[in-house]
């Protein structure tokens, strides 16, 4: 890879004046290591988030649950559970374990792979994500593969996900990198059912309102027969064909409403 | 180059390191430790498995400046104190789970930590936590066997 | 027995203590001081002109010593194909010069030009970025039919076609094979792939060459299955040199699986570097360089035909085959399709007419070569499949249309119609072991049960054979093989009655260090752990052919049980000496030799020493010292055989297919160490499931790699594959090696992936999907979807 310089701030507001002059944030570096061997990215400088305290953890605030930019998934997976099962064990699917002792919810989101679990979670909860400068509802934070509302040397220094009654996460696996083919999450609050899916569309995640409208009314798996999604922008590639990842996106849904009880 | 230091085996080291010294040739170039072993370059294949602070990691994925500090174990330091196998090393070798050795290391580091998380796995557990080890020889018949035999419980006869 | 374990004990292996506590020495673990290291520049388009490469640059960057390109090595030798294959029309094969770095034309993604050195890996790497390469890209020729019917686009100019040969086999069965498709009852049709594979063994390859001025001595580390093919390669073909001059040394090696068999440019190159800058030179392969230049595997379409009786009694088998054998011909490739596959088409069946043939074709993608089976898995899967096909067409049971054409064990020796001699078998009872392991009786209520979750379960058979054992020399070199294909090895006891065994086998995760060392020590009465075995080194070994076509123990290990042969006779003579007796009169029995009808003996280590302190020793008629050569060239090939069962479920929603059983009842002859054995039969089934299921290595129009990295190449992992069932008590010794073995390292590859698309085929009939007869591999769940919703 490309030489940098590796700095390990100890505190938020350092990490913050660090990425000042276009440096870039490392989270866990679970994409972005790999990413760098192939030259792909040529930072000059490094921030490390992992040495921030700030950054870290679990806990329950006061609409929900707040986790820290950068907690690795494996911390999510066991202390999330107690709050929000639906949450953890998405958490304890992605990548494995030895990612998941590395890879972190802020470094997974600001990247925004299409294909990544942790975007359905966010946009399923209607979590907020928390930056150095502001919050930013979900809805409003996804804008398309590898594109987020982040500004240059905005940090995600936390996600606020409000805690639905049922949720769960239904995942078909690339066969190869264990990334979702189609992964669905759904989430069923009081006012009404989130669904959101990744790994399909061209688009990066997105919520289906059809299900959302059908599964709020009844939140039963039958609710969702003789529903579709267009294949229109749904990804093509050696793993499966647009129309195979749409059917797939009614499959998961479907078995994420059975998981969610 | 800096000068970076960590514990590793239980013993204080410190070696040269540049920004992009990954953790993996830390081990391997700076410390001649070279039962690490890099079989790719996407962070998927685990041979590169060691334990960062008890935890299982893939060294070939961060930085050695990144866990400057940190207490490190290695397939180095998983023999006993006099030197004979560990048991999930012996449970290894008595159920032969390892043909050509290279994985070996990542396999034994990832088995480690997932008996240390959760001691009597079932033969799902076992294979579902080692997803991120790839083994081109076995089949991994006989590394979940070995794991499961290392966990004291029963395993198939062959 | 020796009490610590001879042949037949499943002794644990010796090997495992340094690979389990970090002490294996592989190439990248070997350092020699002041190394350089060396980065690859390769090829970005799948074809290309080169019209200059201009270093200017990278050679003012920091640490960078060298930057060497085609041009460096247009005066060295091509890089050979190890086998001459003729066309039908008799023509010899067209073989293109393979040179050691791409000179005037690129040819594959991947293919390397250039060789940037410095102080440092990073040092080059980053150097390699300031190299301007001015490639034109030139249009690539990527699908084999499409490539055939070429004449403009071609991979190699000079040979003015993109064929390289056009295969009959036997071209004089031809007429009679098509006579007796037109008489036939019934023909069965198929045509099907078999899947192109990257091997990836888990360590990449790796080089680190040194080159001593003094004496104009080469030596290189390297990932090598074969040493001295490498050493022949590199010094007779490549370099033009002395054998003499290079020492080719395989350490520890992570795997080969045949992709380790074949010298690849970047030995040449780096051991050339080392000479230019007098200092050690190492490249080690990212595994991304692995999936673009490693020699791939497989890579078959076939059109196969089956002619049976209405009730299923097979007359004729003809297929029709393009074969891939990318950009360039690596050292094995031509002899894969042909004589590895070609003549395997009878199966284990009494068929009587066969033909076959094989057209090989450039394309613009890396080399395809053998990878573990070896075109055995290829005939096997035609075969297996269009036997299950046939069964459906006809309402035959799978079992009982295999049990009907197998060959029975009066029949042998059985001289197939596609030139093989088997020696012996019995097909039957692999069979009927397996359906009785597999317990095929039960399987109805399995399936039922299975549907109460929605799954669809599905049974496939496969009754395989192949032949290894490679090779005899003769038989071969008729056939046009460039080499000899026997091996040797160097029994040397010591003074104190310990013994360094030489072989030619190279072992990279076999075991040969625990297992050739039980063989030694059940013939010598001694125990195992005074035998050590020493391979992988051409400085320290006679010679020796390697480790590939499940070859190791029926030939190397033949050699060495020869050599043991000697020792003994010769041990006989000094201790008739010894004892006062007449030679004829020495027995040799439990490590012990003694004047027979006496209690007059010498034990084994008292003869050693006095071979070596000769005092009371026929020293005018007898050498002193206790050391042997033998040299082992196989009467035949060895024919193992088995009978596998697979279960699978299908998901009907995803089309994901999930593994439920797998029961592998196999003939490998006498089997030396049990649980080796069945080691590599679950590693060999693992790779077939892999093959069946998950592996599929995708270039586009282009000639761009889709599939260059694990992140897209779906390796079989823990929770891809099930425990299985292995079992190899139905043996019948081979009859023309001195340990009759037949080899076991194949064997699960070969096997397997029929097994399991016949399941999967037979899920979806089960459960109403008759519409499907036949899915490609992998037969990833998009497949299966789209299969299940194509009517």
């Amino acid at each position: 890879m490309h030489s940098f310089e590796l700095v390990k701030p100890k505190t938020l507001a350092d990490a913050v004046a660090a990425l000042a002059d276009g440096a870039q944030a490392l989270s866990g570096g679970q994409t972005l290591l790999p990413t760098m061997k192939q030259r792909l990215a040529d930072p000059g400088t490094l921030v490390s988030l992992t040495g921030i305290p700030e950054l870290q953890g679990v806990c329950q605030g006061d609409a929900g649950i707040i986790i820290g930019g950068a907690t690795p998934h494996a911390v999510v997976a066991r202390e999330a559970a107690k709050y929000y099962p639906g949450l953890a064990a998405l958490a304890g699917q992605i990548g494995d374990p030895a990612v998941r002792n590395r890879g972190t919810i802020g470094g997974s989101i600001a990247n925004n792979d299409p294909s990544a679990c942790y975007p359905a979670a966010v946009l399923g909860s209607g979590a907020t994500i928390v930056t150095n400068t502001r919050e930013i509802a979900a809805d409003d934070y996804f804008l398309g593969m590898f594109e987020t509302a982040l500004e240059e040397g905005e940090i995600v220094t936390a996600v606020k996900f409000p805690v639905p009654q049922k949720a769960a996460y239904a995942k078909f696996v690339q066969p190869a990198s264990r990334f979702a083919l189609v992964g669905a999450f759904v989430a069923q609050f009081a006012d009404g059912v989130r669904v959101a899916i990744t790994g399909a569309s061209n688009n990066g995640v997105f919520r289906w309102p059809e299900a959302e409208a059908a599964l709020s009314a009844s939140f039963t798996p039958e609710a969702l027969k003789g529903l579709t999604l267009p294949a229109d922008d749904m990804i093509a590639d050696l793993h499966g064909s647009a129309e195979y990842r749409a059917h797939l996106c009614g499959v998961m849904t479907k078995r994420a409403v059975m998981a969610a009880g | 180059m800096t000068k970076t230091s960590m514990t590793v085996n239980g013993k204080a080291v410190s070696a040269e390191t540049e920004g992009r010294t990954l953790l993996s040739a830390y081990l391997r170039e700076g410390l001649g430790l070279t039962g690490t072993h890099i079989g790719c370059d996407t962070s998927q294949c685990g041979a590169c498995v060691v334990h960062v602070d008890g935890k299982a990691v893939k060294s070939c994925s961060v930085f050695a400046q990144d866990v400057e500090g940190a207490d490190v174990t290695t397939i180095e330091g998983m023999a006993n104190a006099d030197g004979s196998l560990g048991t999930i090393q012996q449970a290894f070798q008595d159920h032969h789970g390892l043909q050509c050795g290279f994985c070996t290391p990542g396999m034994v580091m990832s088995s480690a930590a997932l008996l240390a998380e959760n001691p009597t796995p079932t033969e799902a557990e076992v294979r579902h936590y080692l997803e991120g080890n790839i083994c081109r020889c076995t089949g991994y018949h006989n590394i979940v066997k070995a794991v499961m035999a290392a966990s004291g419980q029963a395993v198939p006869a062959e | 027995m020796p009490k610590d374990g001879g042949i037949g004990d499943s002794t644990k292996r010796r090997e495992d203590i340094r690979f389990l506590t970090g002490k294996g020495r592989y190439t990248d673990d070997i350092n020699l001081r002041g190394q350089a290291y060396a980065y690859f520049l390769r090829s970005e388009v799948a074809n290309g002109r080169i019209n200059g490469i201009d270093a200017k640059a990278a050679l003012a960057m920091p640490g960078v010593l060298a930057v060497l390109t085609g041009a460096d090595f247009a005066g060295m030798g091509g890089n050979p194909a190890g086998w001459l294959i003729n066309s039908r029309n008799g023509e010899p094969m067209k073989e293109p010069k393979r040179p050691v770095l791409a000179h005037g034309k690129v040819r594959h993604v991947g293919d390397a030009y250039a060789v940037v050195i410095a102080e440092t890996y990073q040092q080059a790497r980053d150097a390699a970025a300031a190299v301007e390469a001015d490639i034109t890209e030139l249009p690539a020729v990527v699908d084999m039919a499409q490539a055939l019917a070429d004449s403009t686009n071609l991979v190699h100019d000079e040979i003015g076609t993109n064929q390289c040969f056009d295969w009959g086999w036997i071209e004089d069965n031809r007429a009679a094979v098509e006579e007796a498709f037109k008489n036939a009852p019934h023909v069965t049709t198929l045509e099907l792939t078999n899947n192109r594979l990257v091997p990836n063994a888990m360590e990449p390859r790796a080089s680190l060459a040194d080159y001593d001025a003094g004496t104009g001595d080469y030596k290189l580390y390297t990932t090598s299955q074969n040493p001295h093919l490498h050493r022949l390669l590199i010094a007779a073909f490549v370099m033009g040199m002395p054998e003499n001059k290079l020492t080719v040394i395989a350490p520890d090696v992570g795997g080969g699986f045949g992709s380790k068999i074949y010298h690849y440019g970047e030995e040449a190159a780096v051991l050339h570097a080392a000479k230019v800058l007098n200092r050690p030179v190492k490249w080690v392969a990212e595994r991304s360089e692995s999936f673009l230049s490693d020699a791939h595997g497989r890579d078959h379409v076939t059109k196969i035909e089956l002619a049976t009786t209405k009730d299923g009694q097979f007359l004729a088998l003809r297929s029709e085959t393009m074969a891939n054998v990318g950009a360039y011909l690596s050292n094995f490739s031509t002899a894969t399709p042909t004589f590895l596959h070609g003549t395997l088409m009878a199966g284990p069946y009494k068929t009587p007419l066969v033909y076959v043939n094989v057209k090989t074709v450039f394309t613009n993608t890396a080399p395809v070569d053998a990878y573990r089976g070896a075109g055995r898995p290829e005939a096997t899967f035609s075969i297996e499949r269009i036997i299950d096909k046939c069964a459906r067409e006809l309402g035959l049971d799978q079992a009982e249309i295999r049990r009907k054409n197998l060959l029975t064990p009066d029949q042998f020796p059985y001289t197939t119609p596609v030139g093989l001699v088997y020696d012996t078998g019995n097909y039957q009872a692999t069979l009927d072991k397996m359906t009785e392991l597999a317990d095929l009786a039960g399987f109805e209520a399995r399936r039922a049960e299975s549907a109460k979750r929605g799954k669809l379960r599905g049974l496939g058979l496969s009754t395989w054979i192949e032949a290894c054992g490679i090779a005899p020399s003769n038989l071969v070199g008729v056939l046009g093989a460039r080499v000899g294909l026997f091996d040797a090895a160097t029994v040397r006891v010591n003074a104190t009655g310990n013994i360094s065994v030489m072989t030619g086998a190279h072992s990279h995760g076999q075991g040969h260090e625990t297992v050739f060392a039980q063989i030694v020590a059940e013939q010598l009465g001694i125990p195992a752990t005074s035998v050590e075995i020493v391979h992988g080194d051409t400085s320290k070994i006679p010679f020796g052919m390697g480790s590939y076509g499940s070859r190791s123990l029926a030939v190397a290990g033949s050699a060495m049980t020869k050599a043991v042969d000697k020792i003994i006779a010769k041990g006989k003579k000094i201790a008739a000496h010894m004892l006062e007796a007449s030679e004829d009169d020495i027995e040799f029995k439990d490590g012990n030799f003694s004047v027979a009808g006496t209690d007059k003996a010498k034990s084994f280590g008292e003869i050693a020493f006095s071979a070596y302190v000769p005092h009371n020793y026929p020293l005018e008629s007898l050498e002193p010292g206790l050391e042997e050569t033998a040299f082992y060239d196989p009467g035949n090939f060895t024919y193992p055989a088995g009978a596998y069962a697979c279960e699978v479920e299908v998901d009907p929603d995803t089309g994901k297919v999930e593994i439920a059983a797998f029961t592998c009842a196999d003939d490998f002859g006498n089997v030396m160490n049990p649980m080796i054995v069945n080691g590599q039969v679950h590693g060999g089934v693992g790779q077939g499931i892999g093959q069946a299921l998950l592996e599929n290595t995708s270039y586009d129009e282009n000639g761009q790699l889709l599939t260059g990295s694990f992140m897209d190449y779906a390796m079989p992992r823990a929770d891809d594959v099930p425990f299985y069932k292995v079992d190899h008590s139905c043996n019948t010794p081979c009859t023309h090696n001195p340990l009759g073995v037949k080899g076991c390292g194949e064997a699960g590859a070969i096997g397997s992936p029929p097994a399991v698309v016949n399941a999967v085929i037979d899920a979806l009939h089960r459960g109403g999907h008759t519409h499907v007869s036949h899915i490609n591999m992998p037969v990833s769940p998009a497949r299966v979807w789209a299969a299940i919703n194509s009517k």
